[in-house]
């Protein structure tokens, strides 16, 4: 599954994507926010407030408790700014 | 529909003709755009952006746009990159027959624009550099596209 991130997601993790494993037990958005959070350091800062931050499955938004069945793209960015 | 992310600039008038162009019953054409603003200090805006799902969330809203209102064309220029106090920033331009048509569906889709496409501003102002916080207000102005 590739992982992507956005904005000042980005910057903290220091990184914009990721391909990873699912690993056991982590079936939907906010088990792997969790996941992700249990790696500590920026992932502990930035994963430790899932209402700061939106969530994409194959390119559309998603509830933290959508299932991760289908998806190939999960993606963590801030609320949105353009326009 | 045109839909474009891009780096570059646009021409407003020549975004104008070509739905004039495009469509000979066009009786009243909505044209938006939004400008960097030269305030307090600020010295450039940068905006990132998700490929792929930006392009699919502008078409989303555009259908959605033209299955509420008799639209002949519509068209959607957003920049990316770094911009200086004055440049332009997005251009939606609504084409139609008549003009209460054209200004809802360019509101409707800058209100959607602003609060669903994913597009992030980081802003340079003397020395120090920060991303921008979303506006509740932004998302305020939604909710009188839902009142159905």
């Amino acid at each position: 599954m590739m992982l992507l991130y956005f904005a000042w997601v980005r910057q903290k993790l220091g990184t914009g994507e990721e391909q990873i494993d699912v690993p056991p037990g982590v079936g939907t958005v906010r088990e792997l926010a969790e996941h992700l959070h249990s790696r500590g350091g920026a992932f502990a800062e930035v994963f430790s407030d899932p209402k700061r931050l939106r969530a994409a499955v194959n390119q559309e938004y998603v509830i933290w408790d959508t299932p991760l069945e289908t998806a190939t793209e999960v993606a963590f960015f801030p609320p949105v700014t353009g326009g | 529909m045109k839909i474009r992310v891009q780096r570059e600039d646009f021409d407003l008038n020549a975004e104008v003709n070509a739905l004039k162009r495009a469509f000979p019953a066009v009786g009243a054409i909505v044209a938006f755009a939004g400008v960097v603003r030269g305030s307090d200090r600020l010295s450039s805006l940068t905006l990132e952006h998700y490929p792929g799902m930006t392009e699919r969330e502008i078409a989303r809203h555009m259908e959605e746009a033209i299955a509420r209102w008799p639209l002949l064309g519509v068209t959607v220029i957003h920049r990316i990159g770094e911009l200086r106090p004055g440049d332009n920033i997005v251009l939606v331009a609504a084409a139609a027959e008549h003009r209460r048509t054209a200004f809802e569906a360019t509101e409707f889709l800058m209100d959607y624009l602003k609060t669903r496409a994913p597009f992030w501003k980081h802003e340079a102002r003397e020395g120090k550099s920060e991303w921008i916080d979303a506006r509740d207000s932004d998302e305020a102005a939604l909710t009188r596209w839902r009142e159905d």
